[in-house]
């Protein structure tokens, strides 16, 4: 079944559903996807929670997938523009769900309502979320380097893989998601990342929050997660063992069996 | 800030990922080697999971039809080698050319394909998926323009081989992905030939690549096995050609493959249609022979070109040979786009003219000892064939014109025997065939 498309300030916004039927009264879950990326990435999730009978918005961020540009570059009026969305799909009281540039969004959302999120999960998270130098100036230029830095240091060191997905090689799967943003829109996400204001608004968070953080992440060091996890009242962490940034493709049923958790509280 | 500012990471070298890519050592028990998992069906651990796998909600496998954990190792090696998303290990090339077709083309549709194929390709487009809508226009594969120009409104496809069947015209990738990119068509390169090792055509512009794995990738003669690679290059969506994949699919629960799977779209259909209703799948034990194959491959390919050069020569060079078509001689036409395309090698398949016609070519044959007379070719034993009685023989003598065959033509596949030995039984059947038609 298709997705669903709306109009945020006059912009087409793309929202995946997971093929779901919902009620219109059923609990909903969010999902937020990382820099460069699109709602694809959660298409595992999406399908699961689409089939228990949940309203699933897997939102693409303006200026990705198919959601009109141009993209932000600031993490407050990401997530400014998803509570924006929210609003137009009728989901109170979402649980929300965010990767990597998504887990800052998804936190500062959380940060920003007392109601609107039930409950709230961060996937390969760091606050603040520093980028290198040579990643943000190869991005700046377009330039492919900033695609392979991304994408290499987003796997595991056992990304000669073993997937549990059959067939897929994941390396090839996130080097074409980025290739498939527009010019500037990475350059503008990982902006976004890099100037991320991490002692805003942590302490107002007070939802059920899991933490995701994978042994061998090189982008957001599992030690930045634990210490997100830490700075929050109501946080569980779960640690993913030899896996990398990319937890989505890397141990896709293992991330699914902690969210299960977290998006039913 | 300048281009040649930006480095990229080194990447896995060819030569390891031909070795490790998509397995690591058994977990349950330590095995090196990639397990034969010779199992029809896998357990669910609860029926929650179970119906998660259908749905495609969880990565696992259910059925071997589907989905099998040795087969899942070949499939994700050959995307790595590839420079895919993903692939899908199947019963043959034939099959793996089937899925191809049949994942984005109905009834109705039109393909534009190169008329220098293997004969059971040629068979498929011309003879048999016409019974199914499906029809076929063959062009001169060294001409970009006639790929464009008989590309129609309900074109869905362009196709061709990277060395062709039997004449080894070089398929300009680039430039025929580029008349059909710029028709929003994608581009299948059959690369069975080149072996990733040589060429990898995803590189180049092609959007799908598939393998008759029987060939080099195995290596050895003793499997029958296709794969089919996704490089998930190609938008169909902006296309709005393929509904397969950007419309609903009701044999699906209204999956939208684009949709939801976006870069993996046209690999999951397949798997998921393709795999699922014609069911031609690789036996697991198979694709642990393909696996043994790919892990010398590198090696492997270096000395069949080297052999090939030596024997390319030899020949070349031979007073009772009329003439030698191989990409790297300064005569073939495709010489310099070879050198382009193929800088390791041009494979170890090529083909000559022996002079005194058809029955110096049967003479030759049969007076062959070490090369072995028979229907194949990337074998580790040199092979050698006369395709207008074998692989090609449905076709008049018109067609095979067409197709830049001769009746006196012989095909060789050089193997990793030692060079010398290949020569010496070229020679002495030269020799008798020469006496014998004097």
């Amino acid at each position: 079944m298709s997705g669903t498309r709306i109009q945020i300030d006059g912009r087409t916004v793309y929202v995946g559903n997971g093929s779901g039927h919902p009620d219109t009264d059923a609990e909903s879950v969010v999902f937020v996807h990382g820099a460069g990326m699109d709602h694809t990435v959660w298409a595992f999730p999406a399908r699961y929670f689409a089939r228990q009978g949940l309203r699933v918005a897997a939102v693409d961020l303006p200026g990705h997938g198919r959601s009109e540009g141009p993209p932000f570059d600031r993490i407050d009026d990401m997530a400014a523009w998803l509570g924006e969305v929210l609003d137009a799909l009728a989901m109170p009281a979402a649980a929300v769900v965010g990767h990597s540039m998504g887990s800052l969004v998804a936190y500062r959302f959380a940060a920003s309502t007392t109601e609107g999120c039930r409950a709230l999960a961060l996937l390969g998270t760091s606050a603040p979320m520093p980028v290198t130098d040579p990643l943000m100036n190869a991005a700046r230029d377009n330039h492919h380097a900033a695609i392979d830095m991304a994408n290499t240091w987003s796997h595991s060191t056992g990304t000669l893989g073993a997937n549990a997905n059959p067939g897929v090689w994941m390396l090839a799967v996130g080097e074409r998601l980025l290739e498939r943003s527009a010019p500037g829109v990475f350059h503008a996400d990982l902006t976004a990342c890099n100037t991320f204001d991490a002692n805003a608004t942590d302490a107002s968070i007070r939802c059920p929050t899991l933490v995701i953080v994978g042994s061998d992440d090189m982008m957001t060091p599992a030690k930045a997660g634990l210490d997100v996890a830490q700075s929050l009242p109501d946080a569980h962490l779960v640690r993913l063992e030899g896996c990398g940034h990319a937890m989505l493709s890397e141990r896709p049923n293992e991330v699914l069996d902690a969210l299960i958790g977290v998006v039913h509280t | 800030m300048a281009d040649d500012e930006h480095r990229s990471p080194r990447s896995t070298g060819f030569d390891t990922l031909a070795l490790h890519a998509g397995q690591r050592p058994d977990a349950a028990t330590g095995a090196r080697a990639t397990p034969i998992y010779q199992s029809a069906s896998f357990v669910f651990p609860d029926s929650d999971f179970a119906v998660g796998l259908f749905n495609i909600e969880r990565a696992g496998h259910v059925y071997s039809r589907l989905s099998n954990p040795t087969n899942a190792v070949l499939e994700e090696r050959i995307s790595a080698l590839e420079h895919g998303v993903a692939a899908i290990a199947v019963a043959s090339g034939q099959a793996a050319m089937h899925l191809a077709v049949s994942t984005i083309c109905s009834a109705g549709d039109h393909i534009v394909a190169s008329r220098s194929l293997y004969g059971g390709t040629h068979n498929l487009l011309q003879y048999t998926l016409p019974r199914f809508g499906i029809e076929t226009t063959f062009v001169d594969p060294r001409s970009p323009a006639a790929f464009g120009a008989a590309i129609r409104d309900n074109t869905r496809l362009v196709f061709g081989e990277i060395l062709g069947n039997p004449g080894l015209e070089v398929l300009d990738v680039p430039a025929v992905a580029e008349v059909a990119h710029d028709a929003d068509l994608p581009l299948l390169v059959d690369s069975t030939f080149a072996t990733p090792y040589l060429c990898r055509p995803i590189d180049l512009g092609a959007d799908l690549v598939f393998h008759s794995a029987t060939k080099f990738l195995s290596g050895h003669g003793i499997v029958i096995g296709g794969l089919v690679i996704d490089g998930g290059t190609f938008d169909w969506e902006a296309s709005g050609k393929f509904p397969t994949l950007t419309e609903p699919y009701e044999g699906f629960h209204d999956l939208v493959f684009a949709e939801e799977f976006g870069p993996q779209a046209f690999i999951v259909r397949a798997r998921r249609e393709g795999l699922r209703d014609f069911g031609a799948c690789m036996s697991p034990t198979t694709a642990f022979h393909v696996l043994q194959g790919l892990e010398t491959l590198p090696i492997r390919m270096d000395k069949h070109v080297a052999n090939t050069r030596e024997v390319v020569a030899f020949l070349e060079a031979h007073e009772a040979v009329e003439s030698v078509s191989y990409p790297e001689l300064p005569s073939h036409p495709d010489h310099d786009l070879s050198a382009r395309l193929l800088p390791r090698g041009a494979g170890a398949v090529f083909s000559f003219d022996i002079k005194g016609g058809r029955d110096a070519g049967r003479t030759f044959i049969e007076n062959l000892s070490i090369f072995s007379h028979l229907a194949n070719v990337g074998d580790a034993k040199s092979l050698v064939i006369h395709p207008a009685s074998t692989t090609h023989h449905r076709m008049d003598a018109d067609a095979l014109a067409a197709a830049g065959i001769g009746e006196g033509l012989v095909r060789l596949s050089i193997g990793l025997e030692d060079p010398r030995d290949l020569i010496g039984d070229l020679s002495r059947a030269l020799r008798r065939a020469a006496r014998a038609t004097r």
